[in-house]
Parts: structure tokens; C-alpha cells; sequence
């Protein structure tokens, strides 16, 4: 998927303001979506579309309904990229500064 | 929305058939997910199995749907932990469809209690395993090997 696509979509307060709502409750329509929230539903709708065309949420026809499910894989996929292999240097520093302090023959 | 459920997509350069093999050859699953082994003989009703690399069984159920390399649907219990447990089944269903040299994966995990525990246990995993996934049949290495 396109990261240029998740980054330019998390961007945008609204927009995490949203995935906030479905990390909170999964699977929410939207004029549950839009309930409390300063936004026309139209804003909303949107909204929920560009999270949508970046994978950043689901969705799913219920009856007449459209429920929306928030999507962690790219968000996971950036976390993999980005953290987790900083993550894994600070590791090897830590591992380095243990076996330098404590000695290659373990004294 | 009665019950609990997450959906996840995905969406992976390969083909159905090659992704469809990925998800149902025990000795690919084990690279992506975790090296956990999978135990089933992929016929509806089959018993299927998911034990921890040491041969604890983590998960039982039965494969519910099978149609190649469309709809994979798996009758799912935890079985180590007994909170877990006492939920009851729970049904996997992972979905395969073709789109411009991609095809997207979507997986959905459902469940009949609200707020459930195995449900959130599941949606922490399946991110980083759909990611190995995707990362494995695109570039052939998996991005994290541990849990």
C-alpha cells in the first residue's frame, strides 16, 4: 500500500480524531460516527473516505447500513519500518555497551 | 453491532492462488506467523489445530469454509487461556479477492459476546502477522520474526 497515502491521511486532526472514535468502539456507522462531533456529516463522510482509500479503515454493508472498522496493517507496516528497526539498534548499542563493560571473558 | 469483530485488509502484490498456498502450507504459515504450526487436512469439517512451537495447543476449532483460493472460514477457540476459553467459538474468515496485479486480503474475526477478551487478543496479533504476510511474499523476508 501507499505509504505517501497513510502519512497524508493521518495528517489531519479530524481524521485521527475518527480513528480514535473506532479504536474506542469498532464498527460504528456513520451517523454514529458523527454523533458529538463538530463536523457536517458530509465533512465526515469525507473523511472516512480518504481513511478508506488508505487502508486506514474498513468497511462493511450491514442491512442498509455501512459499518466502519479501523485497520492497523499499514499502520503496523509503518511501526515496522520506522520503529522497529531503531528499536533493534538500540538493542545491538545496549548489547555492545553490556559485553564492553562486562568484558569479552565474562569477569 | 451485537458481538464483537475487527476487520482487517491488507493489500499484497502476488496472486490469489500463490497467497491462497501461503495461507494453507503449514511450513510457510510458521514463517509469518510467529512459528506457530498449523494441523488440519483443509477439508470442510476438518479438524483444525494451532500449536505453540513447543506443541502446546494454543487454538482448536474446525475449518467451517473452504473454497480455493476465494474463502477460507475457521471455527475458532483459544485454549490456553481459560478466560479466553470460556468464550466459546469464534469464526475466522479470510477473503481473497483479485485487483490490478494486487489482491487484498481481508480477514474478519467475529464473535457472539460483546466487548470480548478474544477478541481483543486477536486484534493485536493479526497486524503484525498480516504484515510478515504481505512483507514475506513481497520481498521474501519477514519484517519481524518474534512476537
Amino acid at each position: 500500500m501507499d505509504d505517501d497515502a497513510v502519512f497524508r491521511a493521518l495528517a489531519d486532526a479530524s481524521r485521527r480524531q475518527l480513528l480514535d472514535r473506532l479504536h474506542e468502539r469498532n464498527g460504528q456507522t456513520l451517523n454514529a460516527l458523527c454523533e458529538d462531533l463538530d463536523m457536517s456529516r458530509q465533512a465526515v463522510a469525507k473523511h472516512l473516505a480518504i481513511l478508506e482509500e488508505a487502508n486506514l479503515i474498513s468497511s462493511e454493508k450491514h442491512g442498509r447500513e455501512k459499518l466502519h472498522f479501523i485497520n492497523a496493517v499499514p499502520i503496523n507496516g509503518i511501526a515496522q519500518r520506522w520503529i522497529n528497526k531503531f528499536e533493534q539498534r538500540h538493542l545491538n548499542a545496549l548489547s555492545a555497551l553490556k559485553k564492553a563493560l562486562e568484558g569479552e571473558d565474562g569477569q | 453491532m451485537t458481538g464483537s469483530k475487527f476487520v482487517y485488509v491488507t493489500f499484497i502484490r502476488t496472486t490469489p492462488e500463490k497467497l491462497w498456498s501461503a495461507l494453507t502450507t503449514p511450513e510457510f504459515v510458521k514463517q509469518y506467523w510467529f512459528d506457530m504450526i498449523h494441523e488440519t487436512e483443509w477439508k470442510v469439517g476438518s479438524p483444525w489445530k494451532m500449536l505453540f512451537p513447543d506443541g502446546r495447543v494454543a487454538d482448536t476449532g474446525e475449518i467451517a469454509e473452504l473454497d480455493p483460493p476465494r474463502r477460507l472460514a475457521i471455527k475458532w477457540r483459544n485454549e490456553w487461556r481459560p478466560e479466553l476459553k470460556a468464550e466459546g467459538w469464534s469464526r475466522c474468515l479470510m477473503e481473497l479477492e483479485p485487483a490490478d496485479g494486487v489482491v487484498k486480503l481481508t480477514v474478519t474475526h467475529t464473535i457472539e459476546v460483546e466487548n470480548s477478551k478474544l477478541i481483543e487478543a486477536v486484534s493485536g496479533g493479526w497486524p503484525k502477522i498480516l504484515s510478515n504476510l504481505k512483507s514475506l511474499l513481497e520481498t521474501g523476508t519477514v519484517a519481524i520474526s518474534q512476537k
